[in-house]
């Protein structure tokens, strides 16, 4: 099992979680969350003082996969995220020992 | 032909129907002795005062709700979304206690000592507990309108003078000190200068016989310099916030700043147009001059910024229009609508930089620009009532003979100016000293500000026990 972390512009989220869904992944967990790379930020100004802003907002997706899945699901998030300038964000893979399911005790694959 | 012959038959019923009337009313007279007249003049004159005194009376409450609709929710707002969300509360709760605190002071002795007929510089105690503030009009002050709408109407602005001083000193003084600060500034600063420009007697008083005869229509001086000035002495005297100005500290609410301003702009029709204290073409001319005022004054300030800084921001639109309705107060009532459009495009740009350049040079930190947009707002406003006002809007200074006299520096009364300059410098030491000692009376007392980890905490908590913004994911 792996676990897929995409930190994505906000205004792909919804292209990324179709293309996810038309592939076939069933679950996935959404955060809003602030940060950056290589992305600069902006600057405010309020009544002329100066505000920089270095935490840009972002969308973060979690997602844990069989590994059948993964290769097929990054490539759908990345053509679904990519505008090909700078702050289009990260995919991080790491792997997973177990996944259960809280209901029923089901462990593994199955409780994906 | 048909038409003419329609026309002449109509005439001829006309005259018919009415012959019978005439006649009638002309047997139903009979002599009446002139006493009879004379009673029946009275009564229609009494009448004609009474239609008067309702439709002044009518404007002058709805002026009186209007300014006490800028503090409460309009300042609230305006200064409530330009603090730290963790401020919010407290920053709010400063404009709303004076609404209660104030009126209380007010009915007790405040209106007296401000509006009782003292010596020059402070009312008398015959007006206490309300005496004598009944139905029948103060002919001094307003005569159409009963004593105690008047009354009512100017504690609305005694309200909002200490109200405007909370934008200096925001974020960081004690619930407790800020209650005792400006109860005590109220009766020490407010009253004697409300007495001085307004009262019967009063130094100031350009209608009812003062030594330097000020201009000031709605309390540019009054209302606007001493709270500016005040303000200025409070930011000094406290110091900076925690991690000013090296912290970021954006407002964290443009929104609810914006909702206030607008609220304060309509407010500011009952603050100047009401000061005409009657409904007639002078509260016209006060609220024409006050809304043209506005409108420049954030043109100005959003031009300057755009050309400055490439964007004009929502906010620097709506603290140029506040700034523009400071500086008309005093020239309301004076002014025509071109000077108002001057007077505010100036305030705009002079209130911008005062506070984007001037504040950072010097580095106090006046939190929410009261003394930026309202001291120095006030201040240039009140100078400039003495160059534009005009005797045709508002013939204030007469002869013994009764002719009417130039009003401002543009009209040929130089003089004026000086005036201006004395009712603005009293303002501004009145301010400075009486602010002054009553901060060190209360700091050596109870003490002014929050410790440091109440003010990292914030205002909300510390001082109210209370948030603002209460979202928990399961509630």
């Amino acid at each position: 099992m792996t676990k897929i972390e995409a930190v994505i512009q906000n205004s792909k989220l919804e292209a990324v979680k179709t293309a996810l869904q038309e592939i076939g992944v069933e679950g996935m967990t959404v955060l809003e969350v602030r940060g950056h790379g290589r992305q600069k930020g902006h600057t405010e100004v309020y009544r002329g003082r100066e505000y920089s802003v270095d935490l840009i907002p972002k969308t973060k997706l979690e997602m844990v996969l069989a590994e059948a899945m993964v290769e097929k699901a990054v490539q759908a998030i990345l053509g679904a995220a990519r505008t090909g300038k700078i702050g289009d964000g990260k995919i991080f893979l790491s792997r997973v020992d177990e996944a259960i399911r809280i209901r029923n005790d089901e462990r593994g694959e199955g409780a994906l | 032909m048909g038409r003419s012959l329609v026309a002449g038959l109509a005439t001829a019923l006309l005259v018919l129907m009415f012959v019978p009337f005439v006649t009638a009313q002309n047997s139903a007279r009979t002599p009446s002795p002139a006493s009879d007249v004379n009673s029946r003049l009275a009564r229609l004159e009494q009448q004609a005062a009474d239609a008067k005194s309702s439709a002044d009376n009518a404007w002058m409450l709805t002026s009186s709700a209007l300014v006490l609709m800028m503090t409460g929710p309009g300042l609230a707002l305006f200064y409530g979304g330009l603090v730290r969300k963790k401020n919010v509360l407290g920053t709010m709760m400063q404009s709303f206690v004076l609404m209660a605190i104030i009126t209380v002071l007010w009915g007790l002795f405040s209106y007296s000592l401000s509006f009782g007929s003292g010596n020059s510089f402070v009312g008398g105690l015959q007006n206490i507990f309300l005496k004598g503030v009944g139905a029948a009009p103060d002919a001094d002050y307003a005569p159409t309108i009963p004593a105690q709408t008047f009354m009512i109407y100017q504690l609305m602005f005694a309200i909002i003078t200490p109200a405007l001083i909370a934008g200096a000193f925001a974020e960081r003084m004690k619930f407790s000190a800020m209650l005792v600060f400006t109860v005590l500034w109220s009766v020490i600063v407010y009253d004697p200068m409300a007495h001085m420009v307004w009262g019967k007697g009063g130094l100031l008083n350009a209608s009812l016989g003062g030594r330097f005869p000020t201009l000031d229509f709605a309390g540019g001086t009054v209302v606007h310099v001493t709270s500016g000035v005040s303000a200025l002495v409070c930011a000094l005297y406290l110091g900076k916030r925690v991690g000013y100005p090296k912290d970021q500290m954006p407002p964290h609410s443009v929104v609810l700043s914006f909702i206030g301003a607008c609220l304060l702009w309509v407010g500011w029709f009952g603050f100047n147009a009401g000061s005409a204290l009657a409904a007639g073409s002078l509260a016209t001319s006060a609220f024409v001059a006050t809304h043209f005022a506005a409108a420049a004054a954030a043109v100005g300030w959003a031009a300057v910024e755009w050309m400055r800084n490439g964007k004009p921001s929502v906010l620097g639109a709506i603290s140029g229009a506040v700034a523009g309705l400071v500086a008309i107060t005093p020239a309301s009532g004076f002014v025509k609508p071109m000077p108002a459009l001057a007077i505010g495009l100036i305030a705009g740009v002079f209130c911008y930089w005062m506070v984007a350049k001037v504040k950072a040079k010097f580095g106090y930190d006046d939190s929410l620009d009261a003394f930026g947009v309202h001291g120095a707002g006030g201040t240039l406003g009140a100078l400039l009532t003495g160059v534009f006002a005009v005797s045709a809007v508002n013939p204030i200074f007469k002869d013994s003979q009764g002719n009417v006299l130039a009003s401002g520096l543009l009209e040929g009364n130089a003089r004026q100016l000086l005036d201006q300059l004395v009712g603005v410098g009293i303002a501004w030491c009145l301010g400075i000293v009486g602010t002054m000692a009553i901060l060190t009376l209360v700091d050596v007392t109870i003490g002014l500000r929050v410790s440091e980890e109440e003010e990292v905490q914030g205002l909300d908590l510390s001082q109210h026990g209370e948030e603002g913004y209460y979202w928990e994911a399961s509630a």
